[in-house]
């Protein structure tokens, strides 16, 4: 699904990536250990070119999406990514944050239909979409038990209901994969495991996964793969149990003697 | 004092039997019409130079508009409006063979040159606004223009609004320059009061009067707005 080749990512004199291969499959989950300052977040912003990779190609679904000339936005909307901050839009109310991307690119979508119609499909009104947008979006709050928060703003929620919402607002887009930032970082001890729970659901219904976390239990219980990075490279790849049980590299020894 | 009373007497009668009061109100519509349709030309401007100035500039194009957008910026703040004013309908029109009405002008100029303001303010409010909402906005797929347009600018202008009017109320203020090119404005239509009564205390007095009003009355209005705008941020 996806397939990083010889990805580099250097800051102005800084190689922060120094050539990543790896290939992710449909419905893998994998996860992202290594120390701080290793280029964990670097090279899963550069999945989606929310930085953009100063070398190699980054194929999904079979297009080279680190190509300056593709519409990233187009496959961003297939590639949800969730913060340590969550980012949820301050300015809209939670329903409206599910919402926003869904009838952005629905409206868009029957904009083109309007010019080129070839299949004969039929042209939703704005009405219609925003309906269905609402519809999806309820039951996706529904899901994690917060429909009663529809109509507040993200300023009101717990940082634990406002990831949640945050991970629901990147399935509203019907993704193909989710790619997770330390997603439990910036939360209170006893908010943390409302959100592994939903992560792991998740996980149990199939959908594809990049998880940068220090969450050993959740890396041990939902990894098919572990990915160790250090000083920009992939030092040691594995299952969890290899890459807890018999860690090779002594880098990585001495991270997970500090972790465990 | 004693004559206070026969002062006003005089200006009653030069406002209200000889309609004087007509040519006030055509002031006041004048000088509210520049102020407000100004200030929405200059948040236009403003926001779209701001939009500029925060772009990412490794690609050529931005780098030229940000050129263009500084040297706007600069003219418009480092010469006093009532040249600008000048220079507009004595200078740049005539060349250009464009007749247009003073206050058309008066609009024109208030808004390209608040715009030169706004954008600075504007630029300050984006900068205030989270990354992380880009950020946030961009990776669910939307462009740049509709995460800028739905997400930032919103919380931005939220972040200005009491800057915002103040501007506006700089504004109002300013608009007695139009005069300089024929535009009645409230200024001109006590001037003529007075002139036409032979005294100045009274006409003058209410004018400044009705400024204050106004003034008071756009600051109650920004208030109410602010508060409005605000209940996104009350927290549980
Ligand atoms: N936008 C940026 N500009 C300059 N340097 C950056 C930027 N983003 C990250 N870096 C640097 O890249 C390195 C890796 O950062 P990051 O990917 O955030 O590490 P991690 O997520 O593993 O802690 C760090 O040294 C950081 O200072
Ligand atoms: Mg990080």
């Amino acid at each position: 699904m996806i397939e990083v080749v010889n990805l580099t990512k250097s800051f102005k004199n800084v190689d922060v990536l120094k050539g990543i291969n790896v290939t992710i499959n449909k419905g893998e989950k994998i996860v992202v250990l290594g120390p701080s300052g290793s280029g964990k977040s670097t090279f899963l912003r550069c999945l989606n070119c929310m930085e953009d990779p100063t070398s190699g190609s980054i194929i999904f679904n079979g297009v080279d999406i680190a190509d300056m000339s593709v519409n990233i936005n187009v496959h961003r909307q297939k590639m949800g990514m969730v913060f340590q901050h969550f980012n949820l839009f301050n300015n809209k109310t939670v329903i409206d944050n599910i919402m926003l991307a869904p009838i952005y690119v629905e409206k868009k979508r029957m904009r083109k239909l309007r010019f080129s119609n070839p299949n004969g499909e039929e042209i939703k009104s704005t009405k219609q979409i925003k309906a269905e947008a609402k519809e999806n979006a309820m039951k996706l709050l529904k899901r994690i038990g917060l429909e009663e928060k529809a109509d507040v703003f993200p300023s009101q929620l717990s940082g634990g209901q406002k990831q949640r919402v945050a991970i629901v607002r990147a399935l509203a887009m019907n993704p193909d994969v989710i790619l997770f930032d330390e997603p439990t970082s910036a939360l209170d001890p006893e908010m943390v495991g409302e959100v592994l729970e939903l992560m792991k659901e998740l996980a149990h219904e199939g959908m594809t996964m990049v998880v940068v976390t220090h969450e050993m239990g959740f890396a041990r219980e939902v990894a098919d793969r572990v990915i160790f990075i250090d000083e920009g490279v992939i030092a040691e790849e594995g299952t969890p149990e290899e890459l807890f049980g018999n860690p090779q590299c002594p880098r990585l020894k001495e991270f997970l003697s500090k972790v465990l | 004092m004693g004559n206070l009373g026969l002062k006003i007497e005089r200006f009653i009668e030069v406002f209200i039997d000889n309609g004087g009061y007509k040519e006030v109100l055509t002031g006041l519509e004048n000088t509210l019409k520049i102020a407000v349709i100004g200030l929405i030309i200059g948040i236009v401007i403003g926001t779209l130079i701001a939009t500029v100035r925060v772009l990412p500039k490794y690609k050529v194009l931005p780098k030229i508009l940000n050129g263009i957008c500084t040297f706007y910026v600069a003219f418009f703040r480092g010469t006093p409006m009532v040249v600008q004013l000048l220079l507009s309908y004595y200078v740049a029109l005539p060349l250009m063979e464009i007749n247009l009405p003073s206050v058309t002008v008066a609009i024109i100029v208030f808004g390209l040159n608040s715009g030169a303001y706004i954008s600075e303010i504007m630029r300050g409010g984006i900068l205030s606004v989270d990354p992380g909402q880009m950020e946030g906005g961009r990776a669910v797929g939307l462009s740049f223009s509709k995460t800028m347009l739905s997400i930032i600018i919103p919380q931005a202008v939220k972040n200005i609004l009491p800057t915002l009017g103040n501007e506006f109320i700089t504004l109002i203020k300013e608009t007695s320059v139009v005069s300089f090119v024929g535009a009645l404005d409230l200024y001109v239509a006590f001037n003529r009061i007075g002139s036409n009564s032979y005294e100045f205390m009274v006409p003058y007095l209410v004018m400044a009067i009705i400024y204050i009003v106004l003034v008071l009355f756009i600051s109650g209005l920004v208030k109410l707005l602010e508060r409005s705008l605000r209940k996104s941020d009350r927290s549980c």
